[in-house]
């Protein structure tokens, strides 16, 4: 029975479903995978050190830590709140892709201010509220809700997708290090120049898309009967 | 080889010299962390917190000099804090608004120089030198420390170490899961998973189709993406499993196929709830109705570009 040797990849995936602690997954899966494999004690160990030490270039993101949490103390955020804030743009669905446009730019650099929580609530839902209403007359709730979905979905694709124009982004040296293990060298300019295309292709499909998603959102929202989101309140 | 005759040699590269080095820096910031906790009144679990952070700056300044089965144990030793919860964040300084606007006013849009110092550096050395890119990350840190002092006397060697104590607090063990990811997948390798992973596909697939090979690779990359909800975990059973036997072994081009094989996965993390930091938490930050909106507007993306880097991928490849 050879397929026993497979099941640390069942260990693996069902851990993760399961949200388990991954750290724990993962260490129960190598031990699994190097019994079932017929590995012995000292083989098991001396791969599993090998591999972190040949793999140290992955963690290397503890020496940008030096810079990451000063440069958040010395204003960075608030320079890229004001950075994005000059651009005037005529619909929601404009902020949202210049936004885009900016996270990808900034993420080939590694650099980040925040995601969601630290930059898209309080900076680009707030533009593209005003845009948005300036746009259709008026926010109803659905329309609001549309924009936060698209204003995430643009972090993430863009994030994702910029990050590996980053020499040197976790993702490429995990990819270098797993093909080293099977022998084949790859450098990381390589790995991250092949990523080009695609990240451009990404981001400008995702704008594309939402452009149009929302010039449909505004046209909906303003011949709704629901009201305007901002109205209920004080105003 | 000792560490004295690894750097006299003139046998070793400029480049690995200087990436000895930056491992160490690395290993000095994670030893400062410890050292930091350990002394923590504040800290919840010192000792735990230290002996993670401890060994992990041991293992980097040390690790090339002592015999790999040492290693293996180390790495042993290092986790079980992190799996019994016993790494924890200690008190910090954390910047208040009033002082980050205040830097911004002093400062100003000139704080986007040191910001954008290391990914400048990292590319430069990568095109300009024979030296590792990685050893550009590390130049370009100390440039951008540089340019911080200059703008404002506060920012002191101790600003940025606690600062960056303070970022390692907050991200914890679970960083280290890239690191560890390839450990299992060097473990798979020798264990002979592939092999039996490839016994297997062969019996579905063609043999000798690349073509084949590489759809299967890319589907495969989103698919366990979306259920493990991690794309560094799929890429290495993956690659391991139908990357190398089915594609690579072909004479694909590794620096293609495994490069965009990550980003199929990506478009597996724009479709799962189990992405939740990606797909789940902003719903909540942003106080959305549907729990799916923000996959919703992701699908179509994703799908679109998956299909388009796998016909990326056999054209290239």
């Amino acid at each position: 029975m050879e397929y026993i040797t497979l099941i640390g990849i069942v260990i693996l995936v069902v851990g993760f479903a399961l949200k388990l602690d991954s750290i724990l997954v993962i260490m129960v899966a190598a031990v699994a995978t190097a019994l079932a494999g017929g590995l012995n004690p000292m083989e098991f160990l001396e791969t599993l050190g090998n591999s972190f030490v040949s793999n140290r270039s992955i963690p290397i993101f503890i020496i940008v830590m030096v810079v990451t949490g000063s440069l958040e103390r010395n204003g960075l955020k608030q320079a890229a709140a004001a950075l994005m804030q000059k651009a005037k743009s005529a619909c929601a669905g404009m902020v949202v892709g210049l936004y885009g446009i900016f996270r990808l730019v900034f993420a080939a650099f590694n650099v980040s201010f925040g995601g969601v929580a630290g930059f898209v609530r309080p900076i680009v839902m707030p533009m593209a509220q005003a845009a948005a209403k300036n746009r259709a007359g008026k926010l109803t709730e659905a329309y609001l809700e549309n924009i936060k979905g698209m204003a995430s979905g643009m972090e993430n694709v863009a994030w994702f997708f910029g990050q590996m124009l980053f020499v040197g982004t976790s993702g490429a040296l995990l990819v270098q290090g797993t093909l080293a293990d099977l022998g084949y060298q790859t450098e990381l300019i390589d790995l991250m120049l092949v990523q080009v295309p695609i990240a451009i292709t990404a981001t400008v499909l995702t704008i594309a898309l939402y452009l149009l998603l929302d010039r449909a959102y505004a046209k909906q929202a303003a011949a709704s009967p629901d009201p305007d989101v901002f109205e209920e309140g004080d105003e | 080889m000792g560490p004295i005759e690894f750097y006299m040699s003139p046998d070793v590269t400029l480049s690995d010299k200087l990436l000895e080095i930056f491992y160490v820096a690395n290993g000095i910031v994670a030893l400062y962390t410890a050292w930091k906790n350990l002394r923590d009144e504040g800290n919840e679990h010192r000792v735990g917190s230290a002996l993670f952070w401890g060994i992990l700056g041991f293992l980097f300044i040390m690790g090339r000099w002592l015999p790999s089965a040492l290693t293996g144990a180390l790495v042993i030793v290092m986790v079980v804090p992190a799996v019994l919860k016993r790494v924890t964040p200690g008190t910090n300084d954390a910047p208040t608004e009033r002082e980050m606007e205040g830097n911004f006013h002093a400062i100003g849009m000139k704080i986007f120089i040191p910001a954008l110092c290391i990914g400048v550096f990292a590319l430069a050395f990568a095109l300009f030198t024979p030296v590792s890119s990685l050893v550009g990350i590390g130049v370009g840190v100390l440039a951008a420390a540089l340019i911080m002092h200059l703008y404002s006397k506060k920012n002191t060697p101790t600003v940025f170490l606690n600062d960056a104590r303070r970022m390692l607090d907050a991200v914890g063990p679970v960083s280290l899961l890239p690191i560890l990811l390839a450990a299992l997948g060097s473990v798979f390798t020798a264990a002979g998973v592939g092999e039996v992973i490839s016994g297997i596909v062969s019996s579905v697939i063609p043999e000798g189709n690349m073509i084949v090979g590489i759809i299967v690779y890319g589907i495969g990359m989103a698919v366990f993406t979306m259920v493990m909800g991690n794309a560094f975990a799929a890429i290495t059973v993956m690659t391991v499993g139908v990357g190398a036997p089915f594609v690579l072994a072909l004479g694909a081009d590794p620096v293609v196929v495994g490069s965009i094989a990550l980003t199929c996965g990506y478009c597996g993390t724009l479709c799962t709830p189990m992405a939740a930091n990606f797909n789940m938490v902003p719903v909540a930050i942003l106080d959305m109705k549907d729990n799916n909106g923000v996959i919703k507007k992701q699908i179509p993306i994703a799908l679109v570009m998956l299909a388009v880097q796998i016909v990326y991928m056999i054209v290239l490849a």
